[in-house]
């Protein structure tokens, strides 16, 4: 009883305070996100005061089975999360690419302009949708190779429940104009500190599951996920560093300036990159590839130093991103050449995922979650040459502020970590539901050849636009004067944006019929009636020896 | 210690012993798992991911 009129208590606390922020704000959108804070701690209230067990409501709507071994319920929020942001973050894509092709659809209208749906955009799918699948996957992982339940029940629900708070609040904040102006560091301080608040929960509930372990051994794959909390702790704190100019304003002011500010910032840049988008996602890679294909993983000593070395290089790379500004020279080469040293440890496991299916290759045949596996993996490999390759100068010089940037970052983002994260969807969700399967095994088939064709759109065109667009910029006539002006280059890369785009509905399209498959699984209903994968039709008429050829 | 000391120390630092100990720790963590005996040890972890069977509920 205590326990709960002093939690009644706290978020009663954070009630009033968020009112009080909200009548003092100094801008209306920190009006509107104190307002949205309000709400956030009033549903708190209201959850404690009723003694709601939030457990067993989510596990009656959702349909969970009963209580196990391991504590999955969390986990199951994060799969319906990932899904439901993954789903909005591709539409907010598909949206402003066809804004770029047809500027009439900003519709005149500040809030979807392309400046303000893009940060949305890139937020929703990488934090959101890749956010959500990196904590809802970790949670599974670290249970299952730990052989114990989560610690720390209920700070697990906080870090699901303030995730999604920090996500409302940063792409509301986008909308009304609150940025930061930091690429993938775009929430404005207040959410910064709420952020760091969940992230230290995280970390806490993952360090404290590994410590009361009953496996001697902490898999490969923990290393990788506890690499991605860790450093993204580290980025978060220092490329952050601001001073607010009110604490109940929306704005902010760096403690950084000119090109220290622009070093800090693509350190923090590349290495989210490197750690949340690659050294989480490895992590699902070292988990999942081997349980789909049921085989080990195929050098475990090469998961070791794929891992030491992904950490030892990636924090260098950042400078690449500055190629040919005032950062000094020396720093450029060096973050050039580790971002060359990288091709290795990357292509390491590339190989090593590829390498696990060695001796079942005919998985691709039978198993379209595989297929997907495989295909991330073979994405995974490409984007980490492409990257290397882009950062050396000379090449640099040519694709930098172009369309192949933006092709480069997709093909890492659509087919690495997009498709690892579908694989895992579809391996979990059967799980998580005690399902006998997934409600239908050719929608997957379905959505893997909507994806990759999608993404080779994507890629395609975005190579040529960039391509393009880098020679136009550069070409200059007789007389030392630039051939082309700007609206020329972008009059030029029209088709390839209608390109881009329809890329984009492809992969979009992929996902939906995924929303579709993972809902009627979830819901139970009965497996769709299909003609199974696994069967190659017996022709007696060519099960005959090969004839041997006629002499001339 | 002017702004600039510092900057040299550090650099001098960073190129010399910093750099060779960095090095050495990721030489000796990247060679650790190739140590004799330790191939039974990466075995055993890379199959402990088989050992159960409960993945759901």
């Amino acid at each position: 009883m205590e326990m709960v009129v002093l939690r009644a208590g706290a978020w009663f606390a954070v009630l009033v305070l968020a009112v009080v922020a909200w009548a003092l704000a100094v801008d209306w959108g920190f009006g509107v996100h104190m307002l949205i804070c309000a709400v956030a701690a009033g549903l708190g209230l209201i959850a404690t005061l009723r003694g709601s067990d939030i457990d067993a409501i989510s596990r009656g709507i959702l349909r969970s089975p009963d209580q196990g071994k391991y504590d999955d319920e969390p986990i199951r929020w994060g799969v319906i999360a990932t899904v439901f942001w993954g789903m909005a973050g591709f539409l907010a894509g598909l949206y402003i690419a066809l804004e770029l092709a047809f500027p009439a659809l900003n519709l005149g209208l500040e809030f979807i302009n392309f400046g303000r749906l893009r940060p949305l955009h890139t937020s929703a799918v990488i934090f959101a949708f890749g956010g959500n699948a990196l904590i809802a996957t970790s949670y599974y992982v670290v249970q299952r190779t730990c052989r114990a339940r989560l610690a720390f029940p209920g700070l697990a629900r906080f870090v699901f429940w303030g995730y999604q708070l920090f996500i409302v609040l940063a792409a509301t904040g986008y909308l009304m104009g609150i940025t930061q102006g930091k690429e993938y560091a775009e929430p404005e301080w207040y959410v910064d500190l709420w952020l760091t608040i969940v992230w230290v929960a995280y970390l806490v509930v993952f360090v404290g599951t590994i410590l009361k372990r009953s496996e001697p051994h902490i898999y490969v794959a923990n290393w990788f996920y506890l690499s991605f909390i860790l450093t993204v702790a580290m980025l978060h704190l220092v490329n952050n560093a601001s001073i607010p100019i009110s604490f109940f304003g929306s704005k902010s002011i760096s403690v950084y300036a000119g090109v220290q500010s622009a070093l800090v910032q693509w350190w923090y840049g590349h290495n989210a990159v490197g750690f949340f988008l690659t050294a989480g996602f490895l992590g699902m890679m070292y988990y999942f590839v081997p349980k789909q294909a049921n085989r080990p993983v195929y050098s475990y000593r090469l998961s070791i130093i794929h891992f030491w070395a992904l950490i030892f290089l990636y924090i260098w790379a950042g400078p690449h991103h500055l190629h040919y500004t005032a950062l000094p020279d020396w720093a450029q080469t060096l973050g050039m050449v580790f971002s060359i040293m990288l091709w290795m440890p990357s292509w390491g496991g590339m190989i090593n995922g590829l390498m696990t299916l060695n001796g079942a290759w005919d998985k691709l045949r039978t198993d379209p979650i595989m297929r997907m596996f495989v295909m991330s993996l073979a994405f995974y490999g490409m984007s980490t040459f492409e990257g290397p390759m882009m950062s050396i100068k000379t090449v640099n010089s040519l694709s930098h502020y172009t369309d192949w940037t933006i092709g480069h970052v997709h093909s890492g983002a659509l087919g690495w970590n997009g498709m690892v994260t579908f694989g895992a969807l579809y391996y979990l969700t059967p799980r998580l539901w005690n399902r006998e399967r997934l409600y239908s095994l050719r929608m997957v088939g379905w959505h893997f050849w909507l994806a990759t064709l999608g993404i080779v759109f994507y890629a395609a065109s975005m190579w040529v636009a960039g391509v393009t667009q880098g020679l136009m910029w550069r070409e200059y006539g007789p007389d030392g004067y630039l051939v082309n002006s700007f609206v020329e280059t972008v009059k030029a890369l029209h088709p390839m944006y209608v390109a881009r785009a329809f890329g984009g509905l492809l992969y979009l399209s992929g996902a939906s019929i995924m929303t579709y498959n993972i809902t009627r699984t979830i819901l139970g209903h009965k497996l769709r009636d299909e003609a199974p994968l696994n069967e190659t039709a017996f022709d007696p008429a060519k099960d005959v020896p090969l004839k041997p050829a006629a002499a001339l | 210690m002017n702004p600039g000391a510092t900057y040299d120390a550090m650099r001098s630092f960073v190129d010399s012993w910093g750099l060779a100990a960095m090095s050495v720790v990721f030489l000796v963590l990247c060679l650790w798992p190739f140590r004799p005996g330790a191939r039974g040890e990466a075995r055993e972890a890379a199959n402990s991911i088989f050992e159960d069977d409960n993945d759901g509920e």
